[in-house]
């Protein structure tokens, strides 16, 4: 990939990501740690190609573990997000009294 | 070895595939930071990671397909079982080792890459260029600390490590290990062709790091750390989708990285701390605040009286803390509520920044006892109704409603915003004994004259005043 073209991808997303949680509220603080922390679990996809081309091993030993962890933070962070946010429900009520 | 397709299609497929995980991952984020689509936005992110895996599938010249789905079996396996089973108030800890699962494996996509340039010869052509190698050895160096520190975080979260290590000079030796992290991985690239020791070293250190950053950080600033790792794990990602001319490591990675920090920015904020201040000093390292200037009495109420006071109420606002999830009392507590609310009592729930273990956690725990979320307001939100409030019920919370935050500049929590559950007509104040709360300091609100106290575990006490309640008709 080109430098300056990957440059301008991490600042774009820099960016992005700022702006997407900038107004989060307090409330939703855990489970969108835990949300971002699932996204990150991408890391699979690299550990699923670094075990693809291990040759030796010692490769396919560490790879195999890359792909264990990731898929661990993957899985792991999407069930725990997800069992937090679907117990988020409004009251059904009429707001009228909000504050 | 051949793919399962052609070079030039599957790499086209996989290109676009990875533009459409990168868009289903921010509009995911971007819903999960309303409560309204924040159930949607991790299905939809869910999606975009379902498609990345199965597409990486089709990657030109790879094989070890058996072991590939072995370890992912294993891993998300452990994973599903594991985030099914574990209890609410655990959560803080379990996003810790799930996070350190991340970092780890961004350090073992940078162990291999870092390994066959071992087995270059001397002469041989150059593996990765300076440029990549180092931004191989950095996400490993990221990504190791976040492992071997969110490990550590977990062990603390858990219970498993109870001392927190302190000792003299221990930032300076930390500095040390991290130069010394640094300068190997420096050596590393400048040299091109690595030995395996130097490699070893190199991870060796880096988890060493990660330990002794982590170990003398207390339990209450874990929720901060563990944020700061999350970032961690996020530009490690990215630094090893570089590696690999990854688009979506990159973006995703970035994204996180830059969410995280911010993130974590908001955490230490709401919780009255500064960054540095997490990081480099233990909380309360300074001698233990005298209870200076307490007046007054403790007095203790009846839970039929206490029920009686609520039954009566207009307006009754609860403070819930760490304490009730621990007696686990908010089934018992959404209960009153309800009675009180079919009674015409207007009842909200007030939450503390630092309510729970971590911004957001005690939401996270009324929410699982049915506690709809337009009922729970933050301070900002509820603190000036609490003047006009006939009964504050503070369950199990302390230093968060101490209005010493407001006067005693000697307190190690003065200036923390606090909620003023001291202004509203009565206060009635559900605790297990007469100790002082998880800081140590005196409650100066626990000795107001409007201040009543009910004795008891938060679930039984709860029981109570549901009776009480009814009995009032």
């Amino acid at each position: 990939m080109e430098g300056v073209i990957a440059l301008y991808i991490v600042m774009l997303a820099a960016f992005t990501g700022y702006e997407v949680i900038a107004r989060v509220p307090v409330i939703l603080h855990t489970p969108l740690m835990s949300g971002s922390n699932f996204v990150h679990g991408i890391v699979l996809v690299g550990a699923m190609v670094a075990l693809g081309r291990a040759d030796t091993l010692l490769e396919q030993v560490i790879g195999f573990v890359g792909v264990v962890l990731g898929a661990g933070n993957a899985v792991g962070g999407y069930v725990v997000t997800e069992r937090m946010l679907e117990m988020f429900k409004a009251s059904g009520r009429k707001k009228k009294e909000s504050a | 070895m051949p793919g399962l397709l052609p070079e030039n299609v599957a790499t086209l497929a996989i290109d676009f595939s990875y533009l459409l995980v990168a868009f289903l991952f921010i509009m995911g984020l971007k819903a999960m930071s309303s409560p309204v689509t924040a159930r949607r936005g991790i299905v939809v992110a869910g999606i975009g990671m379902l498609i990345g895996t199965l597409m990486s599938f089709l990657y030109p010249g790879m094989g070890n397909f058996a072991l590939m789905l072995a370890a992912i079996a294993i891993g998300g396996g452990l994973a599903w079982w594991s985030g099914r089973i574990v209890a609410m108030t655990d959560m803080p800890q379990m996003i810790a080792l799930y996070n350190g699962m991340g970092g780890g494996a961004a350090a073992a996509i940078a162990a291999v890459e870092l390994l066959r340039m071992t087995s270059v010869p001397a002469d041989g052509a150059v593996h990765h260029g300076p440029v990549v190698t180092a931004l191989a050895a950095a996400g490993a160096f990221i990504g190791v600390v976040s492992f071997s520190g969110s490990l550590i975080a977990f062990g603390k979260l858990q219970g498993l490590i109870k001392r927190s290590f302190r000792f003299a000079g221990q930032q300076a030796a930390n500095l040390l290990i991290a130069a010394a992290t640094l300068a190997l991985g420096g050596w590393i690239v400048v040299s091109g062709h690595p030995t395996l020791e130097m490699v070893i070293g190199f991870f060796g250190l880096a988890l060493l790091l990660g330990v002794t950053m982590t170990l003398p950080i207390g339990g209450a600033d874990m929720p901060v750390v563990i944020s700061l790792y999350n970032a961690f794990t996020g530009l490690a990602v990215a630094f090893e989708g570089f590696v690999l001319e990854n688009a979506a490591m990159i973006i995703a990675g970035i994204v996180v990285g830059s969410a995280g920090t911010l993130l974590t920015q908001l955490m230490a904020k709401a919780m009255n701390r500064s960054l540095g201040n997490v990081l480099f000093s233990g909380f309360g390292e300074g001698p233990a605040a005298e209870a200076s200037g307490v007046t007054g009495a403790l007095k203790p109420i009846e839970p039929s009286d206490a029920g009686v006071m609520m039954a009566f109420a207009q307006k009754v606002l609860v403070v819930p803390g760490y304490g009730m999830a621990v007696a686990q009392a908010q089934h018992k507590v959404w209960e009153l509520c309800q009675l009180l609310i079919d009674k015409g009592v207007m009842v909200r729930f007030a939450i503390h920044p630092v309510a729970g273990r971590m911004p957001g956690h005690m939401n996270v725990l009324l929410a699982e006892a049915g506690v709809p979320y337009d009922l729970i307001s933050d301070l900002d939100e509820i603190n000036a109704e609490f003047e006009t409030a006939d009964v504050a019920l503070v369950i199990g919370a302390n230093d968060v409603v101490n209005p010493v935050a407001r006067t005693d500049k000697s307190s190690p929590i003065y200036g923390m915003p606090i909620l003023n559950a001291d202004k509203s007509r009565n206060v009635l104040v559900i605790k297990r004994g007469q100790g002082a709360g998880f800081s140590g300091i005196e409650n100066h609100l626990f000795y107001l004259d409007n201040t009543r106290m009910v004795y008891g575990d938060a679930q039984k006490v709860a029981a109570e005043l549901i009776h009480a309640v009814k009995a009032a008709g």
